[in-house]
């Protein structure tokens, strides 16, 4: 479990999404009102880039067919099907959205780990 | 001047407004008994006053209020003095003085003299900048002083005070209100009621300050700034008072009459002298006074049948019930609404999504008082259980949800043919079905012309048009269908809305009329309306678009892109076919394929190489993406073609000039021919030109899809420019009245072709001209999307988001 420092706030358009890609994974980062979301970037129906989907509150649209999938629990709403994508804890703090990772190290945090130690 | 017949008795009006008018009015329809004389202190004739808000938000002009024009004053042979103020009565002598110094003689006088704003007593008051709001001048100076960056702060909350803010704020200003109470429109609505209220404003961007007061108004001549009551500074150019009213009550004083807060008349609308009659906004009835158009014309029509000696009708006071859009958001307000009142019950219903508000106040099971914000479609109904004060013990529980009306004519039915119907121009049920049955009125303009219902705030155009549908045999059904759930209202509806509000971007339309959320339907479908409702005038919102949109580039099966340069016409040349070569292996595009459209496709591009390859390949969009003008297909015409009557290639490229780079519902394809062998496909084309031996013919609505459809002739015609005008009038014709989403072979079913030649091609040259003028100005604000490679919008437009850190993989 280890937090990024991923990119400027400023650089996602409100209730638009990018993607971005951190070691093995693309997410997708999305602004909305209520906050920052991301998810993994792949519609579990045909692998559709969900970033390139229109926001519809809390949900995302994807692009090829149109599935909806919930940015909040990463489930997919429309159709009625039991999947969904993974999703990350977004926090922003001076501007700079970060996102955890479950299973991945920085080195950064390796060595605030020891600084600690 | 006209002869006069001596027997006829004198009436003498003075106030040229809405009340005094609309009372003449009534008094003319009991015969011509009088030799009327109306003074009116504004120079203008009759005008609506509550309309006058429209006049400053720029949706209607100063013409278009006008109530009663010159020639109805002469039409029924009154003398009319306007720009004359009245300034004494002598009673006894029975005349009045008007300030030119004319005295003139009544039998009969009829006060109208109605209300002034109230100006509060703060220091600065007097300076330039700061007005009140209640005339035509008023607004006239108002619309000289607004305009972009300018600060204007509204004193005053009530429905005044937020109208004016709405019209400054569609002027450009910035606007503030101040507000001495806790909440807006506090004598409509209750607290909650003021919050959903305030909500919707503030999503309009009109700053609001409640609990706050004015001390001073500062600047050295003109208004610079107000100082609040907490001691902070706001910039000011403009400062509107709409604090309140003060009734017009000094001539009732002079002339005698017993006058408080008004002047005092009784049930028949006589004031303490027989031959003085007083009506509208001056007026105090049984304590009360008035300050909506209803009440003034039930009171006009009492003191009509007093005056002319049929006397009988009384005035028992109005129910104070409020019906209105305030800046756009439908308000309604009647009975009261004191929960701490004892044995009182309430029932309520919330929905912070939409903005709507409704609360229904009874006592002993009988309605007393309901509040709506946001919907007022059951006002009616509510409206009517208060004044017949039926127990409603029965229908407890489904006060808030009626049952559902199985004939759509139910609604109108239950109302009894005494309920107003329009609350600002006091029609009612009854008046409404007579004129339809009298006049066989079927639409709803023919019925406002008839009734003048519907003409004010226009929110009782719905029960209006229920009317229609149920009495009018020969109405036709309103087919439109609503948008989405997310903003309730059909097309049509919405274009309007969005002009006459004068709102400029897709999450203002959510704001105001829908769960302020949208979706993936609507979003595009609005972003769509409101640019071509303004033409380019306004702010595109790209997270309103579909990726193809935000990229200028389509979106294929496998995430990648395909990348369509213009070729106009289908004509190309040995330099664009070498680029495309060049950029096709620089790029490793995967397949490069002839379209169906004479234009070459670029497929499997990832969507960070786009900028680089449109730079590359220095060619406009083609816009094989959007929702808009894809091609004009050619044949080789009479270029080089024998059979070849007319010239194609050019007419084609032409065509495709004046049209590229503009949006449309859905996309449109276009093609031209040179002769009826129709090569290129004109007639199974959205817009076909078919050149035939001296003429060209223009079609329409053709289609080769799903189904195939051959297009409609619009109009044959002679000369190369008009066939180009007459695709241009129907392409703008399509744009501005098409659906989303619906093809122009729908479009054309839907409207038929009578109307559509109508229209366009045949509409008078006016119409015609205005139809060019507006494409013409979208065209000029339009431009080449793929100039957004070299000057993208944000830095993450095409390219992935680089993160700052990246993972060490466990």
């Amino acid at each position: 479990m280890a937090w990024f420092k991923v990119t400027e706030a400023g650089n996602i358009p409100l209730r638009e999404g990018r993607s971005v890609r951190l070691g093995r994974r693309e997410l997708a980062i999305f602004h909305l009102p209520e906050g920052f979301k991301a998810i993994d970037n792949r519609c579990p129906h045909n692998l559709g880039p969900l970033c390139d989907g229109i926001t519809k509150g809390t949900k995302v649209v994807c692009p090829l067919h149109g599935w909806n999938v919930c940015l909040e629990t990463g489930k997919v709403v429309s159709p009625n099907v039991p999947v969904g994508v993974t999703t990350y804890p977004v926090r922003v703090s001076d501007g700079i959205i970060h996102i955890q990772l479950p299973d991945a190290k920085s080195s950064e945090n390796e060595l605030e780990e020891e600084t600690a130690a | 001047m006209r002869s006069r017949k001596p027997n006829k008795p004198s009436l003498v009006v003075v106030g040229n407004g809405m009340a005094g008018i609309a009372c003449l009015e009534q008094i003319l329809r009991h015969g011509k008994q009088f030799d009327v004389t109306v003074f009116g202190d504004e120079t203008h004739v009759n005008y609506s006053r509550i309309l006058l808000s429209n006049v400053l938000a720029g949706v209607q002009d100063f013409e278009g209020i006008t109530l009663n024009p010159l020639n109805w004053y002469q039409e029924n042979s009154i003398t009319l003095r306007l720009g004359v103020r009245v300034t004494g009565i002598d009673p006894l002598a029975r005349t009045v003085n008007g300030d030119d110094g004319s005295v003139t003689k009544y039998d009969k006088l009829l006060l109208a003299t109605g209300s002034r704003s109230m100006i509060p007593p703060i220091p600065g008051m007097e300076k330039a900048g700061v007005c009140a709001w209640r005339t035509l001048d008023d607004t006239k100076r108002l619309l000289e002083w607004s305009g972009p960056g300018k600060h204007a702060v509204v004193v005053g909350g009530g429905l005044l005070g937020l109208e004016a803010a709405r019209g400054l704020q569609v002027q450009g200003c910035d606007v503030t209100i101040i507000h001495l109470l806790d909440t807006l429109m506090n004598r409509q609505l209750d607290n909650t009621g003021g919050h959903y209220l305030q909500r919707k404003i503030e999503n309009l961007g009109i700053h609001v300050r409640t609990k706050c007061t004015i001390q001073a108004v500062h600047g050295s001549k003109h208004v610079e700034s107000v100082e609040l009551n907490t001691g902070k500074l706001l910039p000011a150019d403009i400062v509107v008072v709409a604090a309140g009213i003060i009734p017009n009550v000094e001539l009732g004083r002079m002339a005698g009459l017993t006058v408080k807060r008004g002047i005092v008349v009784n049930d028949y609308m006589e004031t303490s002298d027989p031959d003085i009659y007083a009506v509208g906004e001056c007026v105090e009835h049984r304590g009360m006074t008035y300050g909506l158009v209803a009440p003034l014309i039930e009171q006009g029509k009492v003191l009509a049948a007093t005056i002319t000696g049929n006397r009988g009708p009384v005035y028992e006071g109005s129910s104070t019930a409020t019906k209105l859009k305030v800046a756009g958001v439908d308000v309604f307000s009647a009975g009261t609404f004191d929960e701490a009142e004892a044995g009182v019950d309430v029932v309520r219903y919330e929905d912070p999504g939409l903005g709507i508000y409704k609360k229904l106040v009874l006592r002993e099971g009988r309605m007393i008082g309901a509040i709506l914000v946001g919907d007022v479609t059951e006002s009616g109904q509510y409206m009517e259980w208060i004044r017949s004060r039926q127990d409603l013990t029965a229908k407890r529980r489904s006060l808030l949800i009626p049952e559902p009306k199985k004939d759509p004519g139910a609604t109108v039915a239950e109302m009894s043919d005494a309920e107003v119907v329009c609350g600002c121009m006091g029609v009612t049920k009854g008046a409404i079905i007579e004129a339809i049955h009298d006049r066989g009125i079927c639409t709803l303009p023919q019925l406002k012309e008839a009734t003048r219902a519907s003409t004010g705030c226009g929110s009782c155009a719905g029960t209006c048009n229920a009317l229609l549908a149920a009495v009018a045999p020969g109405f036709e059904p309103d087919k439109a269908q609503v948008l989405c759930g997310c903003v309730p209202y059909s097309e049509e509806q919405l274009r309007s809305m969005i002009h006459t509000q004068q709102i400029r971007g897709v999450q203002q339309v959510l704001e105001i009329y829908g769960n302020g959320v949208g979706c993936e339907k609507c979003r595009p479908a609005l972003s769509y309306m409101v640019d071509v409702v303004w033409n380019g005038g306004h702010e595109e919102d790209r997270a309103s678009r579909f990726i193809n949109d935000r990229v200028h580039a389509n979106i294929q099966r496998d995430g990648t892109f395909s990348v369509i340069p213009r070729m106009r016409g289908g004509v190309t040349s040995p330099d664009e076919l070498r680029k495309i070569a060049d950029v096709a292996d620089k790029y490793n595009v995967p397949l490069v394929k002839v379209t169906g459209s004479q234009r070459i496709d670029l497929l499997g591009v990832n969507k960070e190489d786009l900028p680089g390859m449109w730079a590359d390949l220095g060619m406009p969009s083609g816009q094989g993406y959007s929702k808009g003008l894809r091609m004009v297909k050619t044949c080789v015409g009479a270029d080089y073609c024998r059979f070849g009557t007319q010239e194609a290639i050019g007419t084609g490229i032409e065509l495709e000039k004046r049209l590229e780079n503009l949006y449309t519902p859905h996309k449109t394809k276009l093609a031209v021919v040179g002769c009826p062998r129709n090569c290129a496909e004109a007639t199974v084309k959205d817009i076909g030109l078919v050149g035939q031996e001296g003429s060209w013919q223009v079609v329409v609505g053709g289609a080769a899809g799903k189904s195939v459809r051959k297009a409609d002739v619009l109009i044959t015609v002679a000369t190369t420019e008009e066939a180009l005008e007459s695709a241009e009038l129907f392409f703008q014709y399509y744009r501005e009245g098409g659906n989303y989403l619906e093809r122009s072979y729908d479009f054309v079913e839907r409207l038929g072709m009578d109307k559509i030649r109508r229209e366009t091609v045949y509409a008078p040259p006016e119409a015609r001209a205005a139809l060019l003028e507006r494409l013409h100005k979208a065209k000029a604000a339009s431009y080449d999307a793929w100039q957004e490679g070299a000057m993208p919008r944000t830095a993450s437009q095409f390219v992935q988001i680089q993160s700052l850190e990246t993972p060490v993989e466990v």
